[in-house]
């Protein structure tokens, strides 16, 4: 099984500009090359999963630094991203779209592109597809019940959420930093995820995720000759800097495992719903 | 030069519109194909025929059309709008449904007759009810977009492009919001990309937590946001970038 799909080139980064480093999950590298797009005209609109009241997310179109920093940082629930594609292009009139999701949602973008029966003039407006690595996602209630019910933290006091170390950690504005082990979430897990096979965003510009590199930085798949170009120029702006994947420690080794461990788990899942005569994505 | 007829049944001209809306790529088109009928672009071939009690005028869908571009659904209560989809079958290799009301009937799903001049029109139905229809593609229009690529790819052959109209047009003829429901969200299959929102036309569907919410009353049954959904359909293609 082919673990992370096609790609140029992979790296560990992270954004140089200290503000960004502080508000984002990892090395700040969605943050950082959007806010480079907005500033060197590549992109005029982004598609970001702002914060809202209760840790809760909402698709929007950013056009300021503000706003997408406001929005950095992960979610782990379903932000429907690609809902706010059109308006981007129609109400705020954006040409250059910058659009971030999940594996599942640039898979989502990229059918629109190829098959845009209801996307009429957006396919040509797309000019950046970030993707972040994404083993499985939850359902606003299903997060909630892990932070509240087994963190006892509540959701207005979120600051941070992340995945990592066989955890969930949830972090407070009143600095508590709570964790419950993973394989107690799994009952909020969104079940639909039980069917994907994409774990790095494969059909991405450039994917990225926080495994493979150390706290801080990020791990980058550079996939499409436009997404190699756009990364050289953030680089060469200064906007993120860069080390060798092979010179980080735990490497690709571990996006690997995790990659595989995904697939082959819910290949089995595809099988099983084919054998009792369910659909699964064809 | 391949032979494509614009063949109007009960639509409203928008599904031609949105390809005219190609600009240039429209001309591209019509210098690769040779436009055989088209009464809203081109003369109509009107043959005149007199016999002894009446003169005949009709306007006539010509023969060895390669791909008929049917724009409409059909007034079961008309004869004359029966008989031309008929002709066009006959006389078409491909015959594509353009569109909501040729594909699933759109707005049309809604008419109930009794208006003037003819209140006894009341029945419509997609033209896959009354003829083998080879591919459809939805929307109320469908984009730009999507009708250049599916005549480029029709022209060229490509059937692994239009493999997912030629199954819409054996099963989609009953598209509605609830597509999304019963084949998505039923199935355990949506993961709340929000690809069915943004593409409904009318704004029928807004994602509540991450699903869909389908407006029933807004629904004009054209058939997007079933055809859109990559939980559905994710054809191999799409896999393909550079
Ligand atoms: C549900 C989920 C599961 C993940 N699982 C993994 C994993 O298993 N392994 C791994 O290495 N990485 C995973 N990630 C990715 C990781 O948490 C970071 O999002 C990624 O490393 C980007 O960090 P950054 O510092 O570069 O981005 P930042 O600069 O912090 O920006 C993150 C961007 O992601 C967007 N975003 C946040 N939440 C969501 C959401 N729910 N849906 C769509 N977009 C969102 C925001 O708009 C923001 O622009 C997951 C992310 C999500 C949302
Ligand atoms: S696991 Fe797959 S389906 Fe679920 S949110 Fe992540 S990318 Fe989407
Ligand atoms: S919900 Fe919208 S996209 Fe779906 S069939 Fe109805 S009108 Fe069309
Ligand atoms: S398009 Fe996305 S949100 Fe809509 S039904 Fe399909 S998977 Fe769900």
């Amino acid at each position: 099984m082919d673990p992370f799909g096609k790609y140029i080139k992979a790296v560990s980064a992270r954004a140089a500009d200290k503000e960004i480093l502080k508000k984002a999950q990892d090395g700040g590298i969605v943050s950082a090359a959007y806010i480079y797009g907005l500033e060197s005209g590549l992109l005029d609109g982004v598609i970001i999963a702002d914060k809202e009241d209760g840790f809760a997310a909402a698709p929007k179109v950013a056009t300021t630094r503000e706003e997408i920093l406001n929005a950095a940082g992960t979610k782990y629930t379903v932000c429907s991203n690609l809902s706010v594609i059109k308006s981007a292009v129609r109400e705020y009139g954006c040409e250059k779209v910058g659009f971030v999701g999940t594996p599942c949602q640039v898979q989502s973008i990229r059918k629109a592109i190829k098959y845009p029966v209801g996307y009429r003039h957006v396919p040509d407006k797309i000019a950046l597809i970030m993707g972040i690595f994404c083993m499985e996602n939850f359902p606003y209630n299903g997060m909630k019940a892990i932070v509240e019910e087994h963190c006892g933290i509540k959701m207005d006091d979120v600051v941070k959420t992340d995945i990592g170390k066989g955890k969930f950690w949830v972090y407070s504005k009143w600095g508590d930093v709570k964790t419950i082990p993973l394989k107690d979430t799994h009952p909020y897990e969104q079940i639909s995820c039980h069917v994907c096979m994409d774990y790095t965003a494969e059909l991405a510009d450039i994917s990225t995720g926080s495994v493979g590199s150390p706290d801080g930085w990020s791990t980058i798949f550079v996939r499409t000759a436009k997404g190699e170009e756009y990364l050289n120029k953030m680089v060469e702006a200064g906007a993120i800097e860069t080390k060798d994947i092979d010179a980080v420690k735990p490497g690709l080794d571990l996006v690997q495992k995790l990659a595989l461990s995904k697939k082959e788990k819910n290949a089995k899942e595809v099988e099983h719903r084919k054998e009792i005569g369910l659909p699964v994505p064809y | 030069m391949v032979r494509v007829a614009h063949i109007h049944m009960s639509g409203c001209t928008g599904c031609l519109i949105s390809l005219a809306d190609t600009y240039e790529k429209l001309l591209d088109i019509l210098g690769a194909v040779d436009l055989v009928y088209a009464l809203t672009l081109a003369d109509e071939k009107t043959e005149i025929t007199e016999t002894d009690d009446k003169i005949l005028i009709e306007r006539k869908i010509p023969e060895d059309i390669d791909i008929a571009l049917v724009e409409g659904s059909v007034c079961l209560d008309d004869h004359h709008s029966v008989e031309d989809i008929l002709t066009t079958r006959k006389n078409s290799k491909i015959v594509v449904a353009l569109g909501a009301c040729a594909a699933s009937g759109g707005v049309t799903r809604f008419a109930r007759g009794g208006q003037m001049s003819q209140p006894a029109h009341s029945a419509f139905v997609p033209i896959g009810d009354v003829i083998k229809v080879d591919l459809a593609l939805p929307g109320c229009p469908p984009s730009t977009e999507s009708i250049v690529n599916l005549i480029m790819a029709a022209l060229n052959g490509d059937m692994d492009y239009l493999e997912p109209f030629a199954e819409i047009a054996k099963y989609g003829k009953d598209a509605c919001g609830c597509d999304v429901i019963k084949n998505v969200i039923d199935q355990s299959l949506c993961m709340g990309c929000g690809t069915c929102a943004a593409a409904c036309q009318v704004k029928a569907i807004d994602m509540i937590e991450g699903k869909p919410n389908i407006m029933t009353e807004f629904c004009i049954k054209c058939g997007i946001c079933g055809a859109q959904c990559p939980r559905v359909r994710f054809p191999e293609l799409v896999q393909k970038i550079e």
